[in-house]
């Protein structure tokens, strides 16, 4: 009876193992094919629109990719505003864009049409705070948006001229380009200094961003 | 000796489902590949199976082929369906899987023929031949 259970257990811990270990390998073998991907496409990565936030000459640079209506992209948003004023002046956060969700590009575009006012920062985090109003899953109402506006002191008449203009036009459909390019399927997705996340979450966008900060200064 | 023989039958069968279900885990949770509605409906008869042997071996119950054998049987048929489906021998059209992710689509075809339902009709075939041959030798014994 002793050795029965022994048989069984063991078998069962050998398949589960192999299940492991295997998937670790696997894992670790495509983020290391994944790499060489995005190095090979490193000068797409950023492009001279994609809004700045932080010091402009910092070495270490956060490229998001993100989507306004993404509940995900909404919980990071403050923590890594924190990890950027934790590195002082040394980490800085371009956005671009991965619109997922089905109101996620008219909400990009007033966003665009807000940095012509120099209220991208704010009008982003109202958006954020209010997400689960206008963005929510069972019932989406993007009409709030346009609500949103006056309260944030933006000129509603000139953002509905600017959200059309070419340029911002120009901005999404680069960044709906680079989706592929990168093979981007799920937000937010993060690259420091041009190198992808080995696992997604907090921990190892603030353990990326430190190994980068200690590597450039 | 008799007894056994009818250990390792079962010990065999809960390997086998032990190997479909953590394979087809990895499938999906390792390899990203999203499982389509076929393939669900083939991965709830298997995954129980797993804990239905392991109890059996465990309290060494014979009975195990009355609460095993439906959901190896309905397992079976649906891989046999979906593999027709993949072989293009029944439309795609005529499959339930419309949306998502098309039931007909190959994410892998090892040495030209082995496909995930090939895999899993293989594992279903098996543990119905092997729960047969329990069935004869062991539960109606004439």
């Amino acid at each position: 009876m002793k050795n029965k259970t022994i048989i069984i257990g063991g078998s069962a811990l050998f398949l589960i193992c192999l299940f492991l270990i295997g998937g670790y390998f696997f894992k670790k073998s495509e983020i290391n094919k994944y790499s060489e991907e995005v190095e090979k496409n490193r000068q797409k990565l950023l492009t001279e629109f994609a809004p700045l936030y932080g010091n402009k000459d910092a070495k270490v640079e956060i490229v998001e990719f993100l989507d306004p209506e993404c509940e995900t992209c909404r919980n990071f948003y403050p923590a890594v505003k924190k990890l950027i004023a934790e590195f002082d002046g040394k980490v800085k956060l371009f956005v671009r864009y991965a619109p997922f969700h089905k109101n996620s590009i008219q909400a990009i575009q007033i966003l665009e049409a807000a940095r012509m006012q120099n209220k991208y920062w704010q009008t982003l985090e109202f958006f954020f705070q209010k997400q689960p109003e206008w963005g929510s899953h069972q019932k989406p109402q993007p009409e709030l948006l346009w609500t949103y506006l006056p309260k944030l002191g933006l000129d509603v008449e000139r953002i509905r001229q600017d959200m059309n203009h070419p340029q911002v036009i120009n901005q999404i459909e680069t960044d709906m380009k680079d989706l592929k390019t990168f093979n981007i399927k799920a937000t937010p997705t993060f690259f420091v200094n041009g190198k992808p996340l080995p696992t997604f979450g907090y921990g190892p966008l603030r353990e990326a961003v430190k190994k980068a900060v200690e590597e450039a200064y | 000796m008799r007894e056994k023989q009818a250990y390792n039958l079962l010990f065999v069968c809960w390997i086998i489902a032990m190997i479909a279900s953590l394979g087809s885990l990895f499938f999906s949770s390792i390899m990203n590949f999203v499982p389509c509605t076929l393939c669900w409906y083939q991965r709830i008869c298997m995954y129980p199976l797993v804990l239905i042997f392991l109890t059996a071996l465990i309290r060494f119950e014979k009975s195990v082929f009355y609460y095993s054998s439906s959901l190896i049987a309905i397992g079976w048929f649906i891989s046999l369906y979906h593999n027709l489906v993949q072989l293009k021998i029944i439309p795609e059209e005529a499959s339930p899987c419309v949306q998502g992710v098309p039931c007909a689509m190959k994410y892998i075809n090892w040495l030209g023929f082995i496909t995930i339902p090939m895999l899993s009709f293989f594992a279903f075939s098996i543990l119905l031949s092997l729960m047969y041959l329990f069935y004869r030798r062991f539960v109606n014994e004439k």
